[in-house]
Parts: C-alpha cells; sequence; structure tokens
C-alpha cells in the first residue's frame, strides 16, 4: 500500500504535514511524535528578525473552532537556522519553511537565505495571515501583488515555493492562478477566515487584536469547496487544509483536489493524531482496493448529478 | 515524555455546588508527575468545547503497596468544559494529556517553605506539600478563600505536618481579609537569618501582592500562572506570559507551557498579566 503524495519535485511519505502555526518549531513535538513519519513540517511563519507577537488572551474557542491572533511571534530565519533547523534535520523532518514579509524583498532574502540552509524542502509564502497589519495578507488580497512576491521569490530559488492562500477575498481560484502564472510550484490553502468574538457582558473583544483567525471543523466544508474551486482553475499541485481530524476529512480534501494536507488546530487537541490519521488513510486503501493513495487526487465524481440535471 | 490516557472515572468528590475533585485513572501520568506539573484535560470527544483545559494535577493516588494509579484534578465549574468535569460520573472517560510544564523546585531546610493559595490556586500544593515532607523541609500552608465554605483539605495539609494559616474575606475562619495579611504577620515574625522560600497559585492580584512582599522582606518566590492555553506542548504561542530573562532586561513573551506555568516572580511583568 502506498500513502505517499509528490509536490511537484517533493516526494513525501503521506500527505499529512504538520500547518504552519500549529506545531511551533516542529521540535517541540519530537518527544510525541517521530518527525520522519510525517509527510512534512510546516514550521511557525518566519521574519527576517524576531517579533514579540501580540498580547494575550490569544485565543478563544468558538463553537467547534477557535480564534487566534497570535501576531507571529517568532525567533526570525536566522535564530531559526541555528537553533531549530540542525534537530530537524537529526529527526529528518520534511521542513516546508513558512516565510512572511513586509515587503517583497523581504521574501526574496528570506527565500535566499533559506535556499543555502541545509535541511529546507519547500518554501510555503505565507501571504495570508489576517493577524498583522503589514505585509502578509496585503500580498494575499491582491492579484497583480500575488503575482509580483511570487515570481520574485521564483527567481531567487530552486527550491519549491507554495505560496499560502487566504480565503477572505471573493474568488480564491483566481488568486491560485496568480501564483500558478507567477511560477509556483504549488498552493497551499486555507489559512484561517477574518473573524470576532465579543464578551458581551464587558462588551469587549474577547482577542486583544479585536479580530482573529478562525479554525477548526467549523470552517472545513468552506475550506473543502475552495480547494475544489482551485483544482479546476490551476493544473499545480493543491495542499489542502480548514479544520482536519480524521482520516475521512483528510480523503475529503483529497477527493476534492488536493494532493497533500495540512492538519493544525486537531494537532492542539490531539498530538498524537497523526497515527490514527495514518491508520484510517491505510484501512480506506484496503476497503476500497486502492493500492495508491494518490490516485484518488481530484476523483470527486459528479456523474450521479450530471445525470439528473441532464434527465430533468 | 507526556502520555495521553482514556482515563476512567474513579471518582468525582463534590466539595460544594462549585468544586469537585475529579480522580482519573491514570498511572502512566501518576508516575511521572512532579509538584506543580499540570495535565490537559478534554472530557468529551465532541467538537465543542473543542480545546483541552490545563489542570494543576491535585494528588497522586497511589494503591496500598505505594504504586501510582493515577491523578486528581481539583476542578472549579466555571465554563462548559469545567461543567462537563463537575458533572462527569464514574466510569465515564476524560482525555488526560501530561505531565506538562516546569514543576517547582522544592527546597530543603533548613530554609522554610511558604504555599501561599487562592482559591482554586490550591490545586498544585498538595503534591508539592507530599515532597516537602519527604525532605522534612518544614512548610506552612497560607491559604486564602471567600469564605468558610471554600476552604479544601486543610486536614489533609494538617496531616503532612504543614502548619496552616487560613484566611477569609468574610471572616468566617481564620483572619478576615486576604491570605496577605497572615503572611505579612509572618514576614515581620521572622528572626534574622531565617530564610524562607514561597510558592504561591491564585487569583493575578494576590500573586502580584504576595511576589511584591517576598521582594520586600528578600526571599525568592516561585508563582504558578494559569493562562488560556491551546495546546500545553509550545505549538501554539497562546499562553505567553511576559518576562525578563534578568532584572532590567528587555521583556519577552514565553510560553507559559514550556517556561511555566511555575516561574520566578522576579521574571514576570506583573502589569502586562491580564487577568
Amino acid at each position: 500500500m502506498d500513502l505517499s503524495v509528490s509536490i511537484g519535485s517533493l516526494r513525501l511519505p503521506n500527505p499529512l504535514i504538520a500547518a504552519s502555526g500549529c506545531f511551533g518549531y516542529g521540535v517541540e513535538y519530537s518527544d510525541v511524535v517521530d518527525l520522519a513519519t510525517l509527510g512534512g513540517v510546516a514550521v511557525k511563519g518566519l521574519f527576517l528578525a524576531e517579533r514579540e507577537g501580540h498580547p494575550p488572551p490569544r485565543i478563544v474557542e468558538t463553537p467547534a473552532g477557535m480564534l487566534n491572533a497570535i501576531g507571529l511571534q517568532g525567533i526570525g530565519v536566522h535564530r531559526f537556522i541555528r537553533e531549530k533547523l540542525p534537530e530537524l534535520r537529526d529527526r529528518r523532518a520534511i521542513v516546508l519553511v513558512n516565510i512572511c514579509g513586509t515587503t517583497i524583498d523581504e521574501y526574496v532574502e528570506l527565500a535566499r537565505i533559506l535556499s543555502d540552509a541545509e535541511g529546507v524542502a519547500a518554501l510555503e509564502l505565507n501571504i495570508s495571515c489576517p493577524n498583522i497589519k503589514e505585509g502578509g495578507i496585503t500580498f494575499g488580497c491582491n492579484l497583480p501583488a500575488t503575482h509580483a512576491v511570487v515570481s520574485a521569490v521564483r527567481k531567487v530559488t530552486s527550491l519549491p515555493v507554495i505560496p499560502k492562500l487566504t480565503p477572505n477575498v471573493t474568488d480564491v481560484a483566481s488568486f491560485a492562478r496568480a501564483a500558478e502564472e507567477a511560477g509556483a510550484d504549488a498552493v497551499s490553502l486555507v489559512n484561517t477566515f477574518l473573524a470576532m468574538a465579543i464578551d458581551v457582558e464587558t462588551r469587549r473583544p474577547k482577542l486583544s487584536n479585536i479580530v482573529g483567525g478562525l479554525s477548526g471543523p467549523a470552517i472545513r466544508p468552506i475550506a473543502v469547496r475552495m480547494v475544489y474551486e482551485c483544482r479546476r482553475a490551476v493544473k499545480i499541485p493543491i495542499i489542502g487544509m480548514g479544520g482536519i481530524a480524521t482520516a475521512a476529512d483528510v480523503l475529503e480534501f483529497m477527493i476534492a483536489g488536493a494532493s497533500a494536507v495540512q492538519v493544525g488546530t486537531a494537532n492542539f487537541v490531539d498530538p498524537f493524531i497523526w497515527r490514527s490519521l495514518l491508520d484510517g488513510l491505510s484501512d480506506y486503501l484496503t476497503r476500497h482496493r486502492i493500492t495508491a493513495l494518490s490516485d484518488i487526487v481530484g476523483t470527486l465524481d459528479t456523474s450521479k448529478r450530471e445525470q439528473a440535471w441532464i434527465s430533468s | 515524555m507526556p502520555c495521553d490516557v482514556d482515563a476512567a472515572v474513579i471518582a468525582n468528590t463534590r466539595l460544594s455546588d462549585d468544586y469537585s475533585v475529579l480522580a482519573l485513572a491514570a498511572p502512566e501520568i501518576a508516575g511521572l508527575a512532579r509538584p506543580g506539573q499540570f495535565v490537559m484535560v478534554k472530557a468529551t470527544h465532541s467538537a465543542d468545547p473543542l480545546l483541552r483545559r490545563p489542570f494543576s494535577i491535585f494528588e497522586i493516588l497511589r494503591d496500598a503497596t505505594g504504586a501510582p494509579l493515577g491523578v486528581s484534578l481539583l476542578n472549579k465549574r466555571i465554563g462548559t468544559a469545567t461543567r462537563l468535569l463537575y458533572d462527569a460520573a464514574p466510569g465515564a472517560r476524560v482525555s488526560c494529556l501530561g505531565p506538562l510544564g516546569r514543576p517547582f523546585e522544592p527546597v530543603d531546610g533548613p530554609v522554610q517553605a511558604w504555599m501561599v493559595a487562592g482559591g482554586v490556586g490550591l490545586a498544585p500544593f498538595l503534591t508539592l506539600a507530599e515532597s516537602l515532607a519527604a525532605r522534612h523541609t518544614p512548610a506552612t500552608l497560607f491559604y486564602g478563600a471567600r469564605r468558610a465554605g471554600e476552604l479544601y483539605y486543610t486536614d489533609t495539609f494538617a496531616r503532612l505536618g504543614v502548619a496552616i494559616e487560613l484566611a477569609t474575606e468574610d471572616g468566617s475562619r481564620g483572619t478576615k481579609g486576604y491570605v496577605t495579611a497572615p503572611l505579612e504577620r509572618a514576614f515581620t515574625s521572622l528572626a534574622p537569618g531565617e530564610s524562607v522560600r514561597l510558592y504561591v497559585c491564585g487569583p493575578t492580584p494576590m500573586m502580584r501582592a504576595v511576589a511584591a512582599l517576598s521582594r520586600t522582606y528578600g526571599h525568592p518566590c516561585e508563582v504558578s500562572l494559569e493562562q488560556v492555553m491551546g495546546c500545553g506542548l509550545g505549538g501554539c504561542y497562546s499562553c505567553v506570559v511576559l518576562t525578563r530573562q534578568q532584572p532590567g532586561a528587555t521583556p519577552h513573551f514565553v510560553r507559559s507551557c514550556l517556561d511555566g506555568p511555575v516561574f520566578d516572580a522576579e521574571r514576570i511583568v506583573w502589569e502586562a498579566l491580564t487577568h
């Protein structure tokens, strides 16, 4: 049975990638999970410099989900390479480094620095963080800016370039297309949905940043729909995410068109989730007599619906 | 390495309409736990509430031979998750991940150990008291609550040889007012050369006041902070606390699940703690 998948030139042992912002720098989890058994580890978003992030409260629970406004607290790319990457390398993790800048030059500089570092498998361009004022989502909400940042990074690295798209736009597929045209090897989607929660007793926002990003099972059906739309719009591989908590959720994204997936919020609830997801995928392949998991990518069967429509 | 145990509820003893002690069968966690560590608990498999909740380990439960059986949690019903735990019946399953976090550093005599607890902040001190008793460290518990009916387990601490100083806001037991009043009296009664290490857990204003008193009288103080936590393992960066590595250094946000929940009180930027 073959659970491996490909994202362009990147071969992953299975489709399960730990989502950026939900898995620290990966090393935090090395006691809990053998990092080499994961499809990949997307590390917490890195700027060039260290960042403090927002004051607490940074998260709040909502029905079947949570809002976060961490504000990209981080150690910066240089400390990451010095302090975290060697251990990730030793543990043979497939590392996707999520990078974030306030200008195109910063993205380019990050891409250059990381291309020279040993043990980086791909660059995920964070152009979709809803929680910081400058950079990030400003690129992800504007088609020419998306194109510009992706093509600028593309020019300076031979690593796979994977822009992470925001769902906070009218038409995600057009952003996937812009990324493809600019030379992206894949796209990952979706980042969190901009949202807010209010304490009615005090009339204060529940997050210090007032607004934050919604993740968890609550967003999954919307994320699946967006992956499906992007699958029809681009040829490059898609890494799907949004509320995945079971093997069936993984399969839903893959059938909709994702070649791999990321798991984020569910890892907070169950840090040992990876084993049960892999078992569930294997069980599915056995039951359906499929030898290679990658064969189900984009196999959504809409024929019944078409027949019904034609005959009516 | 932390374990995730699908723990059976052994007993759920109601102490009042708000408080209960939930005993969980989790020998793997009980065998590893150190004083002041915590577990991440989820009382339901449903997605609402979605996340686990952090709880101090209240007791290490052992069988007649002393082998670890499980842990208990001191639960105060304040929201959805704590209500589920308050209502959990024996035999129900509770997902319990731990032990997690930086523990207290139990001091050795002749230095005295002073534990200062406010309300549900009593939770991390029973395991610490056992550790101190095993070291024969002279220990005192300063324990404050709103009223007499909300002071729990004082006999258990007494049996461990811990001296008890109580305070209630309504004066129904012990000193009337806050626990800082008997604490300050104790500081002023110390003989020259006597040293003390303080361990504090409770409402933020109380911890801040105790940290200030400890500083004034020149004794080290460890505080156990309760922050909103997403994962307990350092993955989410939601439970951060503003701290200084050294006095006068630029403060930074650090994760209370990894660097805490127990901190040297001198490191905390108290003005930045919002609750």
